[in-house]
């Protein structure tokens, strides 16, 4: 099977192990990934700040790309960070909703020699992973169970907010099952979906870190060895602050976190440098025979 | 009490812009706005309502009664990190989330979003880069954005960009599309698009009025 494949900015620069690891782990599933060509930034979440139709303009770009690589009637397109799949999913969800955003979008593409059918679908890995390929099919595949591991299944908000086209908005079960058919345990962790902070981390770190912080001390108190994410920005802000965090709050914090494709790469026996696991600031490893190790 | 928290000024109505609840609830969707019950279920839900000088139900109310200078001038619309928690959970279905961002939009249009504040200045140069190259670069926003706040920060997040680099994590070389020409002819084409309807808009306005004469 083949898919069209959206990665972002995000996952071209800081988070290139997310990229790695989706592309990685997706091969050993025989799915390609098929990168969208000359794509621009979807236009995040700043971009709605300054215009939000410029935001749509762009995302739109997208689509209309999206629609001319794909050769059969509706491409499916991916995209791995939640920032990248709400953007491009409310683009859409506008376009329909509201005759002046369509109208606008329209004649902007169409200045730029583009068109956009509406036949594209945006999806992300976790929906394909769970709803397409199918968890018995998955586990069938799994050849080093990740026996032993506490997952913290972390979803952030943008990919069950405000749309929430795959899965429960308030309790998101997909990554939960995807982890368990991996033979990882999961924690009950009420905090799956509330906000790390985004770009506050980068902007006000008074502010964005406690509320990271906040997700990384219940994880520890639940008993998590790993917390997975499924967003290039929460990995970034849940990881890189720990020592900013243990500092500020006078304890020890300390937990990996990785991509749910790269707990997803080494269940399916992919080696570890191709997951991106060397570029992770807390290491994570799992040691032969599935017990858990981090140093 | 933070630096930018304040208390809200005691205010006349002759002072108030009650055109601005208009202008506001023009935004696609916005006319849910006055549907708005004050339950607080956002303030309540929001992660950051703390750090916020006005919470988000106060900013809705404010709104509708016209406090423009208050709500522009605000942090609170700059704090929301557009977590969509509140949008999800308005019994009235207003999209608060959206709401901010609109209410962002028109303070940088009128220029009036707090100078070097971060959260503001990252908005701006995250929007100047993609307009230029159709692609941001994460290490050159980052650093645009200390140099142009507090770049006492580029030493003290020195380490970390250092642990970053080692781990093949960052990179100052730009990203950009192929086809820049065509980013730009589309976004110049929303601006047009948006002029179009703003003199049409002017032009009812007028026709209106005289016709009241």
């Amino acid at each position: 099977m083949k898919y069209l494949y959206y990665p972002g900015c995000s996952l071209k620069g800081t988070n290139r192990a997310y990229e790695e690891s989706v592309l990685a782990s997706f091969h050993a599933l025989n799915i390609e990934l098929e990168e969208l060509e000359d794509w621009n930034c979807c236009g995040a979440t700043a971009y709605m700040a300054v215009d939000e139709m410029k935001s749509f303009a762009l995302a739109a770009r997208n689509l209309a790309l999206a629609e001319r690589q794909g050769q059969d009637g509706s491409p499916t397109l991916i995209a791995p960070c939640s920032g990248c799949y709400l953007v491009l999913s409310k683009t859409q969800h506008y376009m329909e909703e509201y005759s002046e955003v369509s109208r606008t979008i329209d004649g902007a593409l169409q200045a730029a020699r583009l068109s956009y059918a509406r036949t594209v679908h945006v999806r992300h890995p976790l929906d394909i992973l769970v709803n397409e390929i199918g968890i018995p099919q998955i586990s069938s595949k799994v050849q080093r169970p990740l026996r032993g591991l506490k997952v913290a299944c972390y979803y952030g908000c943008q990919i069950v907010r405000p749309y929430a086209a795959f899965d429960d908005q308030v309790n998101p079960k997909t990554m939960d099952h995807l982890m368990r058919a991996l033979g990882a345990e999961t924690v009950d962790w009420p905090l799956k979906t509330r906000c790390c902070g985004g770009s506050l981390m980068g902007t006000l770190p008074d502010v964005g870190v406690p509320l990271s912080y906040i997700l990384l001390k219940e994880a520890l108190k639940r008993g998590a060895h790993v917390v997975a994410t499924a967003c290039p920005l929460c990995q970034f802000n849940l990881e890189c602050y720990q020592d900013k965090m243990s500092r500020q709050f006078q304890e020890r914090v300390e937990i990996p976190v990785v991509y749910f494709t790269q707990l997803l790469g080494l269940a399916l026996g992919v080696p570890e440098r191709q997951l991106g696991m060397h570029r992770l600031l807390v290491p994570f490893t799992l040691a032969r025979g599935g017990a858990r190790l981090h140093a | 009490m933070r630096e930018w928290q304040s208390w809200p000024r005691f205010r006349y109505e002759a002072e108030l812009d009650l055109r601005f609840p208009e202008e506001v609830a023009s935004m696609p969707g916005g006319r849910a706005l006055f549907a708005c019950i004050q339950c607080g279920t956002c303030s309540g839900t929001c992660p950051l309502a703390t750090y916020m000088d006005y919470s988000p139900r106060k900013i809705i109310a404010m709104t509708r009664a016209g406090f423009k200078e208050e709500v522009l001038h605000s942090f609170t619309i700059w704090l929301c990190a557009s977590c969509y928690a509140c949008a999800v959970e308005c019994p009235r279905k207003i999209k608060i989330t959206d709401f901010m961002a609109e209410l962002k939009q028109r303070a940088i249009q009128e220029g009036v979003d707090p100078k070097r504040f971060p959260v503001a200045v990252l908005a701006r140069e995250f929007f100047e880069a993609v307009r230029k190259r159709g692609r941001s670069t994460e290490s050159l926003l980052v650093l645009r954005l200390y140099a142009k706040t507090n770049p006492v920060q580029i030493l003290s997040q020195a380490l970390l960009g250092w642990r970053l680099l080692r781990k093949g994590r960052f990179s100052l070389r730009a990203e950009s599309v192929k086809n820049r020409q065509q980013i730009e002819q589309l976004l110049r084409a929303v601006d047009a698009a948006k002029a179009t309807a703003f003199i049409d808009k002017l032009a009812r306005e007028v026709r209106r009025e005289v016709a009241y004469r």
